[in-house]
């Protein structure tokens, strides 16, 4: 089994989280996993990119070779777009859709989803209203998180004992809030199939 | 076939960040004392020290004002004979030049390694220099890690072998690997080394004699360092036969087990992780080749050594040979073009032009007031020169404010716009942070004091090093202005501005009289980062 996930999104989204949350469901199914991402720099709004390697067997590449992805995950439509060299031909795109439209050039938002849809793998989820309906807006990034989970060969549940436990300072309602937006995600997909080799 | 580390990691063994991976590793290595300055990707090394050490113990965990301090502070702790982690950023060993290089002479007692983060691809620099030539150029040992797990246990070698042979140690990491998750398995820790004055004397004052006698030490310890160099076990000779080899170092072995199953039979290969160059290792690899691949990131270091190396008849590929790109990092695509594989196709993004999308000040930044100001002075002063510095004010060079003119190293600002100033340019406005003005910009302020040089610094005063997390600075504000008055600057012209975003006409104003004063002004333009505020705030609950 070998899953290459690409992430992508804006500085403050939550894109690594993503990419963590599920490093961390691989492993403690006892996967290899190399998780690379590129962070430093303090400011909000640039665009982020992260990596996520899961495997049977031993990882060589820190990072997914362009053109390799199963799975590109955008939390924003224009930074997907941004990163579709990743994807492998038939690969699958999961993306949120709302744009966060921080530079002045930014194309007209229609244009920007016409070119996903004309993926046919692509599935183009409105996580901020899911988030919105799930209790908290903040939690778009777990909307997706539970979308592209689903996506894996991971076990069912591992991801909401994984936000549990690092949610532990939180209140109640907003644990409540994020383990709905996860299972808003992992509905969003449907009945697609997992994607890897 | 080349292998990983990962296959010996204990399935319940913990995801963690090469950085980390270093920082545990010192940590179980027994160190006493641990300098840094924050710099990316080497940041989170010392973030993870600090973290681990907080709750008491033994260990001396401090960041530094520069990286110069933080080296020497490691020199002291061998001197007592205690081992010492020191870490930083390529471009912070410039600035520890000076005693990284004097220290390869000293007769150091406890190990002392230094941890440095190159950043090829300049993900968040400002050059791509490789630290391993600098290792060369002081002529001390350099391990260069190809995983995380090899970043432990490299690093827990690292402090043997700097004690064995008595030289600092260099730890060369890139990015990736810094900033690379994956389980790490790790090995019980060392006791710490007891108190024990290094000496004699005469190995660690150089003076000329001394110095002389060191040298020609060091040099006569060099067959040493590179014996040891050549019995690594983590320089691996694998693969099959053919006349075509290739040689790897550091993760570009990875990119090479990447494309293998690819290659219809996979080449010599040799990896290199040790330095000085194991040259017999490199000979009897390169005997029956006719061609050396070389897949280094960084400098093509290994390649222009082998060329004086290897008998003319082998050719030597690499990265000055064309055969790679000179810049930038290597990756899948680059290494798949240089051992002659197709390229795989890839998607494109049809019909759409897409906007760049490059990091900006944060909304609500105290840096958008002090841009914001200066834009209304320069209309009516006219530009001459504004000098930058390294920050998130660097970001002012970017619309919509396009502000500054320079952004060279850590404190230009200041010594430029002398210059600058000095050449005729004027008005002269340096724009420097806090925490770099600590760094690096004390001395050049007392050349502008002492010569009462025609310019305006501005000290961006954001209450923190925030480009790279928000680590504390290594005096409390408050303590800046005694700083600069005790330096000498007229106090009528020295002023500390609290900017809030209603009053970028009266910071304005006060820029635009500073500006006409004749001589050396300075302002400290002050409100705290929103994002380490608002991390405060969370933390406080
Ligand atoms: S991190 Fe702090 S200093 Fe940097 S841009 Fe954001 S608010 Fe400004």
């Amino acid at each position: 089994m070998k899953a290459d996930v690409v992430l992508a999104g804006v500085g403050g989204q939550g894109v690594l989280t993503v990419a963590r949350l599920l490093a961390e469901a691989a492993a403690a199914d006892g996967f290899h996993v190399v998780q690379g991402e590129l962070h430093g720099m303090s400011q909000r709004g640039g665009a982020v990119q992260a990596h996520l390697r899961i495997s049977d067997q031993p990882i060589e590449s820190p990072q997914v070779p362009r053109g390799r992805a199963h799975l590109l995950v955008g939390l924003e439509p224009v930074e997907t777009l941004r990163n579709i060299a990743w994807l492998a031909p038939g690969g699958r795109i999961v993306t949120a859709i709302r744009p966060v439209e921080n530079v002045p050039d930014y194309p007209p938002i229609e244009q920007v989803l016409a070119a996903l849809r004309r993926f046919p793998e692509a599935i183009l989820i409105d996580a901020h209203e899911l988030a919105v309906a799930a209790g908290s807006a903040r939690a778009e990034n777990l909307v997706i998180a539970g979308a592209a989970f689903s996506l894996l060969p991971l076990t069912r549940g591992k991801l909401r004992g994984i936000v549990r436990r690092r949610g532990e300072r939180w209140t109640e309602a907003e644990r409540e809030a994020a383990i709905q937006a996860l299972a808003a995600g992992r509905a969003a997909i449907g009945g697609a199939a997992a994607v890897h080799d | 076939m080349t292998t990983t580390t990962h296959e010996t990691a204990a399935p319940a063994a913990e995801l963690m960040l090469g950085d980390d991976a270093v920082a545990f590793a010192a940590l179980h290595a027994g160190i006493h004392n641990a300098y840094a300055y924050p710099g990316t990707p080497s940041t989170e090394i010392f973030a993870r020290v600090i973290r681990e050490t907080k709750d008491g113990g033994e260990v001396v965990a401090h960041w530094c004002a520069n990286e110069k301090s933080a080296y020497e502070g490691a020199i002291g702790a061998s001197l007592a004979g205690r081992r010492a982690l020191v870490t930083m950023k390529h471009v912070g060993l410039n600035v520890a030049m000076d005693p990284f290089v004097n220290s390869a002479l000293l007769g150091l007692g406890g190990g002392l390694v230094v941890a440095v983060a190159d950043d090829p691809g300049m993900h968040s620099s400002q050059n791509e220099q490789d630290s391993r030539c600098l290792a060369e150029f002081a002529r001390v040992p350099c391990l260069e890690p190809a995983t995380p797990q090899e970043a432990y246990d490299m690093t827990r070698e690292a402090f043997a072998l700097s004690e064995r042979c008595q030289v600092p140690v260099v730890l060369r990491l890139v990015t990736r690997l810094c900033h690379e998750r994956a389980r790490v398995r790790v090995r019980p820790a060392e006791p710490p080394k007891p108190l024990h004055k290094a000496g004699p004397r005469q190995d660690w004052v150089l003076l000329p004699a001394n110095a002389r006698r060191l040298f020609d030490g060091l040099l006569a310890e060099q067959p040493e360092l590179r014996a040891a160099s050549e019995r690594s076990p983590y320089n691996r000779r694998t693969g099959g036969a053919g006349r075509r080899g290739v040689l790897t170092t550091g993760i570009g072995r990875r990119y090479l087990g990447e494309v293998l199953p690819e290659m219809r039979e996979p080449p010599p290969h040799l990896h290199i992780a040790t330095y000085p160059l194991p040259e017999a290792l490199v000979r009897a690899f390169a005997a029956d080749l006719d061609e050396v691949l070389v897949l280094e990131d960084g400098y093509p270091f290994v390649e222009r050594s082998l060329r004086g190396l290897l008998p003319e008849a082998c050719r030597v590929l690499g990265r000055e040979s064309g055969a790679l790109p000179a810049s930038g990092e290597l990756n899948v695509v680059n290494v798949r073009a240089a051992l002659g594989l197709p390229a795989l196709p890839l998607h494109e993004a049809a019909g759409l032009q897409l906007p760049a999308r490059p990091p900006r000040l944060c909304d609500g930044c105290v840096h958008r007031d002090s841009y914001a100001a200066m834009l209304q002075v320069m209309q009516d002063t006219g530009i001459g020169a504004v000098t930058g510095d390294i920050g998130c004010y660097t970001l002012g060079a970017l619309p919509p404010y396009q502000a500054i003119d320079s952004c060279v190293c850590m404190g230009a600002s200041i010594g430029m716009a002398k210059g600058a100033s000095d050449a005729g340019l004027r008005p002269a406005i340096a724009v420097i942070g806090d925490s770099t003005f600590l760094h690096s910009g004390i001395p050049p302020l007392v050349d502008a004091i002492a010569h009462d040089t025609d310019m305006t610094v501005l000290i961006l005063d954001n209450e923190t090093t925030a480009m790279t997390g928000g680590q504390p600075t290594e005096l409390p504000d408050s303590r800046l202005l005694p700083v600069v008055l005790g330096l000498g600057a007229d106090p009528a012209h020295v002023h500390v501005f609290q900017a809030h975003p209603r009053k970028v006409p009266e910071l304005a104003a006060l820029i635009r009289k500073e500006v006409a004063h004749p001589g050396l002004s300075l302002i400290v333009v002050r409100r705290e980062c929103v994002q380490t505020a608002s991390a405060r705030r969370k933390h406080e609950g």
